[in-house]
């Protein structure tokens, strides 16, 4: 699934990295525990979260993942914003919770766990 | 590359927005040099998740990032309160961190099972009120 897709479906803004939105991502995971984040996920991931900090942007990195959405309209920092923009990750924020943004991903063929089924 | 490669990092204890800078710097020395993005990926991680601990328990300390023919090996030393039940503390789920700091993403007791996770060898030396040194190695 593009990014582009993916900001279509959470029907999010782009705070960062839109020239970046046509690249794909394969797994998603949903999680306001960085810890749990660095356990699970696979290669180029989006990650959703509620958890507002610069260790997300961190986590998303040594992840190597691609996209960060924050959920509950939560707005970044701008220093995290210039730490995504250095790692080449791109940020979207979303009204959706949680649940929903995960669930809107889901049912639209990223399942998660690397695999995607459209 | 017949000599090893020393990356020497002190960790701020104070800052918690700013932990994990060494990590970052490790991943970009590591890209540098040519390593396979699984291999910088692996030693990223344990490394990460040890400064975050030693943020989180210990005021900081010292991380050594030793690159070798064969191997990469992680060293990370503090002077913190050291470790009292090891065995206890390599549970996942299991964590001495203070709320406050689960509500920065971090504490879920994953840590240290994280580092194993993600490395071939971890030992670690720890003594009660003293501090604690954990070895990780990282086959190439």
């Amino acid at each position: 699934m593009k990014i582009s897709e993916i900001k279509k479906l959470l029907n999010a803004k782009v705070i960062c990295g839109e020239e970046l939105a046509e690249n794909d991502v394969y797994s998603a995971c949903g999680s306001d525990m960085m810890s749990d984040v660095l356990a699970y996920v696979k290669d180029q991931a989006v990650l959703l979260t509620g958890l507002v900090n610069s260790q997300v942007i961190r986590t998303a990195e040594m992840m190597d993942m691609v996209c960060i959405v924050f959920v509950r309209s939560k707005q970044p920092t701008e220093e995290m914003i210039e730490l995504a923009k250095d790692s080449g990750i791109v940020i979207l924020t979303t009204d959706l919770r949680l649940y929903e943004a995960c669930g809107q991903l889901y049912v639209n063929g990223l399942v998660g766990n690397g695999r995607t089924e459209v | 590359m017949s000599e090893s490669l020393i990356f020497h990092f002190d960790v701020d204890g104070e800052d918690f927005t700013s932990a994990g800078q060494a990590s970052v710097q490790v991943k970009k020395n590591l890209r540098r040099l040519g390593i396979s993005p699984e291999i910088i990926r692996q030693v990223s991680i344990a490394m990460y998740e040890g400064e975050i601990n030693m943020v989180i328990h210990a005021h900081g300390g010292s991380a050594d990032v030793v690159v070798n023919e064969d191997k990469i090996e992680i060293i990370l030393a503090d002077k913190g309160p050291g470790i009292a039940d090891i065995e206890l503390a390599m549970q996942e789920g299991y964590s001495t961190a203070p709320d406050s700091v689960r509500s920065l993403g971090f504490g879920a007791g994953m840590g240290l099972p994280n580092m194993k996770r993600y490395t071939d060898e971890m030992t670690i030396e720890s003594k009660v009120g003293e501090g604690t040194t954990i070895k990780m190695v990282v086959k190439l």
